[in-house]
Parts: C-alpha cells; structure tokens; sequence
C-alpha cells in the first residue's frame, strides 16, 4: 500500500473536468485507489462520491494506492496532482 | 424583469419554452426474485443505451474543448458506480421498480448537492439530474433522440437548462437564453459565455408568464428581461446589440494575439489588480499576468492587521489562479492618503512625505516580517514577486532585503516551504530613486516605476489638490527624462523595466514609452486591449523616432500636441 499526499494545485479544486481524467486514469490500473480528505475515504471510481468530498484549491489530500501494480499507478497518479491538474 | 445577466450581449427574438417531462414514482412492487432479475437488467440495459446516445454526440458533432468535457463527465456519472449501487440496492431490498429506484436515488443526490455550502457544488445538482433524466428516459422510450431544431433567433426559455441541453441542441439559431433557476455558476451560465450566447439566469417565477413566440428582448450583462416590449424598447437595444457585436468582434480579435510590434519587438501587457476575483477579468482581457498586486485591500475595512494566515490566503488565492503567470505583489503602501482605523497614525502636516509605505515596514519589522513570511509561503503557488514601494535610497533596499532573508530563516528553521528565489523590485516613484536608477539596478530584479507619485513629486504637485491640477502633468519634460533614465539604467544592468501607473494606460503615451524600450506595461485589464491595438498596428523604429523628437521638445504642450497627432 502507498499513501501520498498532495496540495492541490488548481483554483477550483477538483470539480467535474479534473475528477473525470482522474477517475480515467486509474481505470488504466488494477490496483484500487482511494481518495482521503480529513476523516472522509472513498474509493477514485466514483464522480459522485469524489464530488461530493468538495475538495477545494490548496487543500491537501492524501490518495492511497493499494494492489500488484501499485507503484506503475502512484507515479500516474503523482504526475496527474503535481502537473497534469494545473491545467484542467 | 431582472435576473442575473451571466453572458453579456443583448439578443432580441421569439421565445420558445423549454418544457420538461416531469417523472412521478408508480408506486409499483416487483413481486419475485425473477422480477429483481429483470429490473436490474431493465436498468444496465438503460444505462448502457445512455451512454451510446452521449457518445453518439460525442463522435458526430463538432465540438468545442469544454463540451467535449462536459459529454465526458456525463459518461462518467451515467456509469457512477456509485449510483448503480443505489439503484441495485433499492430494486433488490425495497423491491422497487428499475424507474422509481432511480428517480428516487437521483432525488436524494440532488437534495445531497443542492444543501451544500460551495456554489459551484450545489450547481452540479443539475448534472445528476440531467444524467437520471437520460437514463430514466431510456427505460420508458429507448433509443437515440434526434437534436431539437429551432427558427432563427430563438430565445429559449426554460426552468432551468441541463448540461446535455446546450450540447444537443442545435444552437445555431438559438440567441439567448433566460431561466428561472441558476447561479452564475450553473452549468447554462458557463457554457453560454464560452459560446457567446447572451444570457440571464436566476429570473424566478415571473418568467413562467412568458408564452412561445412572446417577443423577448434579454440584455446579459444588466440581467434585464423585456416581455413584449414597445416598438422603441426595440429600437433602442436593437443598436446596442449591433453596437456590443461590432465592439465584441474587435475584442475578442485582440484577445489571444501576441502584442508584437510590426518589426517584431514582443511586449508583455500585464494588470493592476486588488485580489484574486481580478484574475479572471485579466485573462479575459488577454493580461500576461500581473505587475501590481495592491494588498491595501487586505488591510483595509477589518478592526486589527491580518495575521499571517489571512495574508497567505489572500496572495495563495491569487497565486493559484495565475496559470503559471508572473504576479507582482506590492508590500504595504498605507500611509499618505490610505488610513487605516486601528493603526493609529498621527496627522502629519505633509502625510505625502511622511511616514508611509517602506518607512513604516522598515520601522515596524513585525508588521512587515509578517507580510513577507505569508507572501513567502504562497510564492509556491505561482511565480510571485516581491514590490518595494517608496524606495529613496539604496540603504532601504538592503534593510528590506535583511528582513526578507530573516523572514526566510524563520520559515525554513519551520521547514515550511517557500521559493527561495524570489525575484525582488522595487516601485521607482521618488525622484532620488530615479536618478539614481544605476546605483539601485545593482540590488533588485526589476524595476517598476509608478507614475503617479513619481510625476507629485518631481513637480512638487499635490495630485489632490484642485487648485494646481494643471501643473499635475506626467509630459513634463522632467518627469520623462527621468523615466527614460530609469528605462535606460535598467536595460544597461539587465534587469527588467516595467511600469504600473496611470501612464501605462494612456494612449498617447504608448509610442513613446516603447520608444524609450518599456518592455513591462501594468494597467488595469480593461485598458490592455486599446494598449494592444497600437502596439500591434506600429513599429518599435517608429516609436524610436517618436521618443527621440520628443526629447527635442521643451514643453508638454508640445509634446501632447505631437503625440495627439502621431497616434489618431
């Protein structure tokens, strides 16, 4: 399992644009991916659930990684909250 | 009737209501395991058939970056798996219908989006229901429907317009748009800017009273609403939708292109600005960043100085909207003309000369440390740069630069990140610190020099006081040797020379500004496309010759007349 934590980048945080390429994403991968803000923990599959934790520029999250491709799956997942996220 | 004018424009036409197909719950009970089966069924089968039409208008349409988006994100929740969860979860434990399950699960995700605090949130309540409309929609009729087609000029009228709404309409013909609910950030409001279509939302009950083919005249940037005007209301804004047309196209020509001189001399138009609710009025304008920053604003209107915290706020909010983009920030310029209630500073019989801006920062460390720490702390949110304003001599530079350093120390002995490289400039607004431009090149990164201060002070003009307002006058052969000094020592010591006063904004003044090699020019962002059309339209060669035959002139009379007669 892999934890990392992240700043988010992007003015409005993650709203409808970022959540769809970031739910894409990791449907590239077989490990399971949740999103952690606070006490709050769901599961990157769902746009209804990532929208409704209301994740807000400059606040940080943590994205646990968990499954047999999981470090092929954190850098995706590092290079989308560190670059790709600016411009969505 | 006024409601809230999100897209600007005025459009004039027939109205055409946008009725929706209210779904109610049958109340039905599935007796069997085998009618679960097959509800379940009903539902994927559904689902499955909702994302074939989306992606059918995906693939056959022509489509712009954000609706394409927007037809993605769709997919996404039609195929939440979230929401099939739910919808399995009712059908199967309550034993209900495929329809009601869903309608009743999408109703709860609504009222989920609806109650939250985030406006942007609360918008994206009319997204589940658009995608529960879809599905519900393919359970009762199956299969594809075909576009809507509309007369020309049509003005739609509807309660509310879904997210699929403005993508599958055929939105040629269609030339406003007017609905009773919505925000600014509601999802017709944003895709009716990106297109350009005129638009009100938020106009309440009243506009149910509107019939098809009622004349609708709606202005987008007022929010006013006109149900079957008098023949003149339709004159008189029939003329300005031509007139907001003409002006619109010229704009919006400018917007993106690089303001390059005809021989090729690239100059970078940036923005005056009071915080991040700026930015976008910035980008807007076709702004390449920001050459002021005022935090004035911050201290301003409250009962004590911001902590640490709010400031780092106010300049991340900033820094995160800046697209990567360079932001100036100006350190604190109170003192002067800019009191603030719970800093009690004494009445000064010269205020303008007195204890203001760098004077009190140098003098009152913790205030400035503060503000510095919490710029600090943002800079790795955006490219922010720090702006000294009030410099006189080279010893306030190196003071200010120790207590930079310090406030860096602090930072890093917290290990709290920050960008250790900050570019440092100073505002060129006292005239010891334009003529000694050579000297103070040595210590900063850039230059910025503020006309309005530089221009009171050369002339010994108090730009408030009426009696002398004449002599106010930033032609002033002067005050424009010593912005040419600055222009030049700047260039001689590679540093970067730009400028945020009134000037940068004044037509007249462009050629000759670019003539003297201003690179830099800050204004506010509604100016920047009438600086751009002249930079565009003229050579730097010829604001060479310009700049040269105004420094063979002895008066700003002159000068004015010239420069009248050079740039119209």
């Amino acid at each position: 399992m892999i934890t990392k934590d992240y700043v988010i980048l992007a003015p409005q945080g993650i709203h409808a644009r970022p959540a769809t390429t970031l739910i894409r994403l990791t449907k590239n991968f077989k490990s399971a991916v949740s999103l952690k803000k606070g006490d709050k923990v769901v599961r990157l599959n769902s746009m209804l659930n990532i929208l409704s934790m209301t994740i807000k520029g400059g606040e940080t999250i943590s994205v646990i990684i968990e499954g047999e491709d999981e470090v092929k799956a954190t850098e995706a997942i590092d290079l989308f909250f560190t670059e790709q996220l600016k411009e969505l | 009737m006024k409601g809230i004018g999100v897209s600007p424009g005025i459009a004039i036409g027939k109205a055409f209501i946008l009725k929706k197909a209210k779904s109610s719950i049958s109340g039905i009970l599935l007796k069997d395991s085998t009618e679960v089966l097959l509800e379940i069924e009903r539902f994927d089968k559904a689902v499955e058939l909702a994302v074939i039409e989306i992606e059918g208008i995906r693939d056959n349409s022509v489509l712009s970056d954000d609706d394409l988006a927007i037809l993605e994100t769709q997919i996404e929740l039609l195929t939440d798996p979230q929401i099939k969860a739910d919808v399995i979860e009712k059908i199967n434990s309550d034993k209900k219908n495929a329809n009601d399950a869903l309608i009743e699960v999408t109703g709860n995700y609504v009222q989920l989006f609806e109650g939250m605090e985030d406006e942007y949130m609360r918008a994206r309540a009319a997204d589940v229901q658009d995608i529960g409309n879809r599905i519900l929609k393919q359970l009762t009729e199956p299969g594809n429907t075909p576009p809507k087609k509309f007369e020309p000029n049509t003005i739609i009228i509807a309660e509310d317009i879904a997210p699929s709404d403005t993508i599958t309409m055929d939105i040629n013909y269609i030339a406003g748009f007017a609905t009773q609910a919505g925000s600014r950030t509601s999802h017709a409001a944003i895709i009716a800017k990106s297109k350009g279509i005129p638009s009100v939302v938020g106009c309440g009950e009243e506009l149910s009273r509107v019939n098809t083919n009622d004349v609708i005249i709606l202005d987008g940037s007022t929010g006013l609403v006109f149900i079957n005007p008098e023949q003149e209301v339709i004159e008189e804004y029939t003329l300005k939708r031509d007139v907001y047309r003409n002006q619109s196209v010229k704009l919006k020509a400018l917007k993106d292109a690089p303001a390059i001189t005809t021989d090729g001399k690239e100059i970078t138009l940036l923005a005056n600005i009071s915080g991040a609710g700026d930015m976008e009025t910035v980008f807007e304008n076709g702004g390449e960043g920001v050459g002021l920053l005022r935090t004035e604003m911050l201290f301003m209107d409250r009962d004590s100085f911001p902590t640490e915290d709010e400031q780092f706020e106010f300049y991340k909010n900033v820094a995160l909207r800046s697209k990567g983009k360079p932001i100036i920030v100006r350190t604190i310029d109170i003192g002067g003309d800019k009191h603030l209630p719970y800093f009690n500073l004494p009445a000064e019989l010269n205020p303008f000369l007195g204890y203001r801006a760098i004077r009190i920062c140098l003098d009152r460390k913790e205030l400035f440390i503060t503000q510095l720490k919490a710029i600090l702390r943002a800079s790795v949110f955006g490219d922010l740069r720090i702006m000294l304003p009030m410099i006189s001599n080279v010893q306030e530079i190196r003071s200010a630069k120790s207590i930079l350093n310090e406030a860096k120390v602090e930072l890093a002995n917290d290990t709290i990140a920050f960008n250790a490289d900050i570019k440092v400039g100073v505002m060129i607004e006292i005239p010891s610190a334009a003529v000694t431009a050579d000297i103070l090149a040595k210590e900063v990164d850039f230059f910025s020099i503020g006309t309005n201060d530089l221009c009171q002070y050369t002339l010994a003009v108090d730009r408030m006081n009426e009696k002398i307002s004449h002599l106010y006058d930033p032609y002033n052969p002067g005050v424009l040797r010593l912005i040419s000094n600055v222009i030049e020592q700047g260039h001689k010591n590679h540093i970067e020379v730009g400028m945020c006063g009134e000037m940068a904004s004044d037509p007249l003044a462009t050629l000759l500004l670019l003539g003297m090699g201003l690179k830099d020019f800050s204004m506010s962002a509604t100016s920047i496309p009438i600086i751009k059309n002249i930079i565009i339209n003229n050579s730097e060669s010829m604001a060479k010759q310009v700049y040269q035959k105004v420094m063979e002139m002895d008066s700003s009379a002159d000068i004015i007349a010239y420069l009248r007669e050079v740039v119209l």
